[in-house]
């Protein structure tokens, strides 16, 4: 047996690869049908364990946290509220797509702006009363009101008719929007007893855990909720979270065998993490991003050639390596990579070019240094990125000043306020949301001031087709538009990087968001 | 003179007027400390509002959260309600949890000032123990070793002492747990286990600091004259440091003690967060960083307090053991 079968091997009874992916990956090495019986062996080994406490230790947790689902924020409370709770759809964890979760079904009307969804029947709350379809209406009322101040508000906005019809959950939009059933997958709408309105900050759900304890910014605990209306989830015991924002002492944690497991292992410790025989380091593709962004209506960046200068004067290569330790991939300049539906294959993808870029600095007729702001708390390693862009910059004769900005106020003073900016965003469930999030002429955070009635009308046309090869086709439109005459330099995305003890088993990569999506406790297990 | 006449006028013993008058300062301070910590929250930029919600503030719901805040009202009107509260110990409700800030407070700072006390209660005995042993065998080999190992821990900066605390003891020996996560309904045994580390680098931290006064306040004394008649009495060193010099110098003892006393409550927040111990100091860097104000406030207040009561209490140790003012003619 090779390395890269034992490697294989391992992936699959670490309950990481399923059957196809190891056959393809066999393959492909040239090791043909001979490996199949390997799969068999290691597939022995990966079937899930009941029992056992399991213990995380998890970054970006704060005495100010709330158990409300409306306003969670935070990775901390991401994995609490959905460890207790349950949103009427889910995402695939490999492609992405809704699949029905409290709802068992849908249908769009012609034009995408009415839905109607089926409620989930002989759903029990923790409490023992019944999930009902006015549970689901309330819920989602809650977050869309006028005074809400849910997290969730702005995916919501086109809602403008929430009711029961007839045991029927029917939503209306004012304009179609076919990725309803997506948005739906927010992790802010967890189900709650009259929507939460009595107490919403009770902790009480149809997920796979009950509650028991909750310090916030401390620990929180949870019991197996044993009535569980899914039978395919909910393997451990019992879970504890505990709260350490200290990076340091995450990695003690997990090094005294204390946790099984810790959140956001920083890149350049990754290696000396890995000496270990009884760690995992658990890398995710994500959908989130590190930019600089450049706004497009101030000068001197209301050039596009300078635009374009800065753009191919970035060595988003070594980028990747020096601030990432590799642990992401090349972006190209547009928000969507390959782990969002309708990801637009083959577009070129734009490199460091010296050259090119002192030919548009040429033509934009700029003169004179540039300055960027940047700050800690832009991304992980957002200072060094400015330094290394002011570098590879300097090769094609552009001179960029690098400030740097306390990190206090960074989001209400620096980023969306001045003209050229790092920043990044977390991941979005589809592309739509992605654009209308930070694209869209009257977006709140269209933070790179991009006011295009073209690309506006795209993304409206996109969003109520129901045809997804002509929906494709749109999205390919926006992202060329963004890549070469938006604002923001895109050189990474970055993975999402956990670590676990060797008895923490079957985590699942799931592209939608770390934490296999916030849904961790329930689906790893532990091989004691 | 005159000083003497008004005590006997208000038919108040000296002393009792030193220390009324000392008490009175300290409430003095308080308020003037109140009115500090109003002011420099105010002053802070960036709201509330905006900094809860991040990078995803939207106007409407900055808006929302500002009206039902009250954030409207002016400023001395929400200084005096918070006054109001203070003084009965109602802080009010936190902005970002909507918790009672009362209720959370005292579990944390319980949680501090069970650190604290459990690190006192080691290292101040240990302290000026060592301060005596100093003295006695002044210049000789157990008292440069006394230095040594003391200026040596208190070099070396506290979270590093943590670290290496954590290394050896937790992920080498394994025989000490790491993190030093407490909660309620722990029993006091498990809880002692479980700060036996944040303890040590405390103890580590403090301990030179009172050591050397200790040792430098009663050796000062150790040259004057009724010492050397009490060794020419043939009293043994020990007795002599013990009984004699000691209560004499308890005055700068007690003030640098109490000093100390006041960082381990106040000045933790680093061993708190290497620890990942749920103390005061860190409920404040977390509210402090999403401008929870009516809690950076609470923990402000706190904070002084404490301190400003234990100066307090030294102070008046002090005038209680200085014998011309307990004595006066």
């Amino acid at each position: 047996m090779n390395d890269y079968t034992k490697f294989l091997s391992r992936e699959v009874s670490r309950g990481r690869m399923g059957r196809r992916e190891f056959m393809g990956r066999s393959l492909a090495a040239g090791l043909g049908t001979a490996a199949l019986p390997l799969f068999a062996t290691a597939s022995a080994a990966q079937e899930a364990r009941s029992g056992g406490h399991l213990i995380l230790g998890i970054d970006g947790g704060a005495s100010t946290d709330s158990l409300d689902p409306a306003a969670a924020t935070g990775s901390v409370m991401f994995v609490i509220i959905q460890t207790w709770g349950d949103t009427l759809v889910e995402s695939h964890p490999e492609d992405g797509s809704p699949i029905p979760n409290l709802v068992t079904g849908w249908t769009p009307s012609q034009d995408a702006t009415e839905w109607t969804f089926q409620i989930r029947e002989g759903v029990r709350f923790h409490d023992g009363s019944e999930f009902t379809v006015d549970d689901a209406v309330e819920t989602l009322r809650r977050h869309t009101e006028e005074a809400s101040q849910s997290g969730a508000l702005g995916l919501l906005r086109s809602i403008t008719g929430i009711e029961n019809r007839g045991g029927d959950l029917v939503i209306t939009l004012d304009t179609g929007n076919a990725d309803l059933p997506l948005i739906l997958t927010d992790y802010h709408l967890i189900m709650q007893p009259n929507g939460g309105r009595d107490n919403p900050e009770a902790a009480i759900g149809t997920g796979p855990y009950i509650m028991d304890q909750f310090e916030a910014g401390v620990r929180a605990t949870f019991t197996r909720n044993e009535d569980d209306w899914r039978d395919d989830r909910g393997h451990v015991n019992s879970a504890e979270i505990i709260v350490i924002n200290d990076n340091t002492a995450r990695i003690a944690a997990l090094s005294s065998n204390r946790v099984h497991f810790i959140s956001r292992v920083v890149p350049n410790t990754v290696s000396l993490l890995e000496r270990s025989d009884n760690v995992e380091i658990l890398t995710t593709p994500g959908k989130g991003y590190y930019s600089f962004l450049m706004h497009c209506d101030t000068a001197p960046f209301d050039n596009n050639d300078l635009r374009l200068a800065l753009k191919y004067a970035i060595d988003r290569e070594e980028l990747l390596n020096q601030v990432l330790s590799g642990y992401g991939t090349i972006g190209n300049d547009f928000p969507v990579n390959e782990a969002y539906a309708l990801f637009p294959e083959g577009i070129e993808q734009r490199r460091y070019d010296p050259e090119l870029a002192a030919d548009h600095y040429r033509r934009s007729g700029h003169e004179g240094p540039i300055t960027l702001r940047t700050s800690g708390v832009a991304f992980s390693g957002a200072v060094d990125a400015a330094v290394l862009f002011q570098e590879s910059a300097a090769a094609a004769g552009i001179t960029i000043d690098v400030v740097r900005e306390p990190e206090d106020g960074y989001w209400s003073n620096v980023w969306n306020v001045q003209p050229f900016t790092a920043s990044y965003w977390g991941g979005r469930p589809t592309q739509d949301s992605r654009y209308s999030t930070n694209f869209l002429s009257s977006a709140e955070w269209n933070d790179t001031n991009f006011y295009r009635d073209d690309f506006d009308a795209l993304l409206i046309q996109a969003r109520a087709e129901l045809d997804e090869q002509r929906r494709a086709d749109i999205y390919r439109q926006m992202g060329m538009m963004v890549r070469d005459e938006g604002g923001a330099i895109i050189p990474v995305f970055n993975d999402f990087i956990n670590a676990s003890t060797t008895e923490m088993m079957g985590y699942v990569n799931d592209i939608g968001n770390d934490f296999s999506n916030g849904r961790m406790i329930s689906r790893v297990w532990l091989n004691a | 003179m005159h000083n003497a006449n008004g005590g006997r006028s208000l038919g108040l013993p000296p002393i009792l007027k030193l220390i009324l008058a000392r008490l009175g300062l300290s409430f003095l301070l308080l308020f003037g400390v109140s009115l500090m910590i109003f002011i420099g929250i105010e002053a802070l930029p960036g709201d509330f509002a905006s900094t809860y919600l991040g990078q995803n503030a939207t106007p409407q719901a900055i808006a929302n959260i500002r009206a039902q805040l009250g954030l409207e009202e002016p400023v001395w009107s929400r200084y005096l309600q918070w006054l109001g509260g203070a003084i009965t110990l109602d802080f009010g409700t936190s902005w970002a949890s909507g918790q009672e800030v009362s209720a959370q407070i005292a579990r944390r700072l319980s949680n501090s000032l069970f650190l604290a006390g459990v690190a006192a209660v080691i290292s101040v005995p240990l302290a000026i123990s060592l301060g005596m042993l100093a003295v006695r065998y002044v210049d000789k080999f157990p008292d440069r070793l006394i230095n040594v190992v003391s200026l040596a821990a208190i070099s070396l900066p506290e979270f590093f002492v943590g670290y290496l605390l954590i290394l050896f003891f937790s992920v080498q020996l394994g025989v000490a747990p790491f993190p030093a996560t407490v909660y309620s309904g722990m029993g006091l045994w498990e809880r002692l286990g479980m700060v036996a580390l944040p303890v040590a680098t405390l103890v580590l931290v403090v301990i030179a600091h009172m050591m050397r006064m200790t040792r430098a306040a009663i050796l000062s004394i150790m040259s004057s004259a009724y010492m050397e008649t009490a060794e020419l009495k043939g009293i043994g060193a020990f007795r002599a440091i013990l009984r004699h010099a000691a209560p004499n110098a308890v005055a700068p003892i007690v003030t640098v003690v109490a000093l100390n006393l006041a960082y381990l409550v106040v000045g933790v927040v680093v061993v708190e967060v290497v620890f990942v111990y749920p103390g005061m100091g860190q409920y404040m860097v977390d509210a402090v960083t999403v401008r929870d104000l009516p809690v950076v406030q609470a923990c402000g207040l706190i904070f002084a307090a404490v301190y400003i009561f234990l100066n307090m209490a030294s102070d008046i140790v002090s005038i209680l053991a200085n014998p011309r003012l307990r004595h006066p003619r």
